[in-house]
């Protein structure tokens, strides 16, 4: 059970002046239960890559398959498969319309027939889900922080009860709390069983939380591997806009110098390790 | 359901031709005279300059003909309606007879006449939108009616009106897309039901749509009153507009290709006749 995309070429206005290619050969896969980062500079393809998953775009060649079961442009089969992929949007607060919280998490599961006591059910499950607290269901969208609408939208998506969660720079805007507060609420998602991908330029994010990272340049995929792979190819191999985080850095120095530690390691870890080189005895 | 966006007929295509580096006055003025061309042809055979002129100006701007070719398909419709109402409804020698209906000589000629008429006008000017930016279309405009500000007219504002509209048409389509491919990823239908259910539909489109637009209009009147905008205030140009001998030349280009239009007309026919008598 999983998503997969085989050598996928897109391009955006073909046939037009303004052609472009965004995607040029690219294949990907993730499995439920997975937590996948795809990384990329702005422009990088991250974004069309992720529409694909959601079978908003079809590649102009290759294929994108949900379960096994693929899909072509205006086939009806293609919304009844859309559901098992949530796709949440950059900025998905911008797609708000309704007047309550409650209403805006009920517009996806009632669009698939869902109605009375399924539906509230629904809805007050995907709002705990998301972490919004019952007293806010029935409040404004508009007048909610940035961090409670992000929740409201990750809810309106988690409604459908999708099998695969893609998320498109789902800390876009976020203060540094509103990052923490996203990064638990994904986590909980995740080990709900479903599969998390999140498209990211954030390289710190993706090394932290992921089991697997894609990293595109120009609509290429330059390497794939887990974040320990990724940030030894990155540094040897610089992609375009990707900066390599402070801590993965400094732990590549610690390794240089035949220290023992991860590349992903938090602030305490690199501590520890440094601790412990200074003092093997204890 | 098929998304907006994308390249849109008409859009500016960047590049450094002889027709782009024009000063836009003179594409805009030259524009405006060709636009006589078409209304001056009475014959098909009256189309044949205007057509090597248009193809011998998108050669001149490096586009591509079929670009500028469908940059016509917009009015496609209009067009076949115009030819249809032309064929039945003209009266004159009869053709052909479709029940009531009689396909008269004379119709045949003005549908042709007419579908062509219209089809060359947004040729032309998709040319003009395709190598003009819309900053420098709307500077030119600007230039072309500063005259009438002596009658209070005011330009300046309807010049930065027309910038900042042309400015977000783009940007316009570009939240729609992605507003109804969010709505579309969360199960929304717009193509199926009747008429009420479908527009029903739009809801969860046109309220996030609004919100975004009034949003992004507040905050550009912020931006531009911060950077000390004044509605009437004469401002500076970052580029000056040019008209050198070039611009002068291309005008009386222009002058003399309408000249020999109305001559053609008058004589072609005849000289063709005769050529195919000949024949």
């Amino acid at each position: 059970m999983a998503i997969a995309a085989e050598d996928v070429f897109y391009s955006y206005n073909a046939g037009t002046p303004a052609e472009h290619a965004a995607l040029e050969g690219v294949s990907f896969s993730v499995e439920r239960g997975e937590r996948v980062s795809i990384v990329g500079h702005t422009g990088s393809g991250k974004s069309t890559l992720a529409q694909h998953l959601n079978l908003l775009l079809f590649p102009r060649s290759g294929s994108v398959s949900i379960d096994g079961v693929s899909s072509k442009p205006g086939s009806p089969d293609a919304r009844e498969l859309r559901r098992k992929v949530g796709l949440v949007f950059q900025y998905p607060e911008t797609q708000f319309f309704a007047e309550t919280a409650r209403d805006e998490i009920r517009f996806a599961p009632s669009n698939w027939g869902m109605r009375g006591d399924d539906l509230d059910a629904c809805v007050d499950e995907a709002a705990d889900a998301a972490g919004i607290e019952p007293s806010l269901l029935d409040s404004n969208p508009f007048s909610m922080s940035g961090g409670q609408r992000r929740r409201v939208a990750i809810a309106s998506v988690i409604a459908m009860k999708p099998d695969y969660l893609v998320l498109d720079e789902p800390t876009a805007g976020l203060d540094a709390a509103g990052v923490r507060g996203l990064e638990r609420i994904l986590s909980d998602i995740r080990a709900r069983g479903l599969a998390v991908v999140q498209v990211t330029h954030d390289l710190e994010s993706a090394l932290a939380h992921s089991d697997r990272i894609l990293v595109l340049e120009r609509g290429r995929a330059v390497a794939s591997g887990t974040p320990e792979e990724i940030a030894v190819f990155l540094a040897d191999n610089p992609v375009q806009g990707l900066l390599m985080p402070p801590t993965a850095r400094f732990a590549m120095g610690l390794r240089s110098r035949g220290i023992d530690v991860s590349v992903t390691s938090g602030v305490p870890e690199l501590v520890s390790a440094l601790e412990k080189a200074e003092r093997p005895d204890e | 359901m098929k998304l907006s966006g994308g390249f849109s007929i008409g859009q500016f295509i960047p590049g450094e031709s002889y027709i782009h580096s024009l000063d836009p006055r003179c594409k805009i003025i030259g524009a405006f005279i060709l636009f006589a061309a078409p209304f001056i042809a009475k014959s098909p055979y009256d189309f044949i300059p205007i057509a090597f002129a248009l193809a011998a100006i998108t050669r001149l701007a490096r586009i591509k003909l079929g670009t500028v070719l469908r940059s016509g398909r917009p009015v496609v419709f209009l067009v076949a309606l115009t030819i249809v109402l032309n064929v039945f409804w003209t009266p004159g020698r009869e053709l052909a007879r479709l029940g009531p209906l009689s396909i008269t000589e004379e119709g045949v000629t003005l549908a042709f006449c007419v579908g062509l008429r219209l089809y060359f006008l947004v040729m032309l000017a998709a040319l003009l939108m395709m190598t003009t930016s819309p900053m420098a279309f709307a500077g030119g405009l600007e230039s072309i009616l500063s005259p009438l500000a002596a009658l209070k007219f005011p330009v300046s504002e309807m010049a930065m009106m027309m910038t900042i509209a042309l400015r977000f048409i783009p940007t316009f389509f570009e939240e729609t897309d992605k507003i109804l491919k969010a709505q579309i990823s969360r199960g929304a239908d717009f193509e199926s039901g009747g008429i009420i259910k479908r527009a029903r539909a739009f809801i969860p489109v046109l309220v996030p749509l609004f919100v975004l637009v009034f949003a992004r209009a507040e905050n550009l009147a912020i931006a531009m009153e911060s950077r000390g905008y004044v509605p009437g205030v004469p401002r500076s140009r970052l580029n000056p507009l040019v008209w050198a001998a070039r611009e002068t030349t291309s005008i009386l280009c222009v002058i003399v290709f309408i000249i020999f239009t109305v001559l053609w007309n008058r004589y072609a026919p005849e000289l063709i006749s005769l050529w195919l008598g000949l024949l």
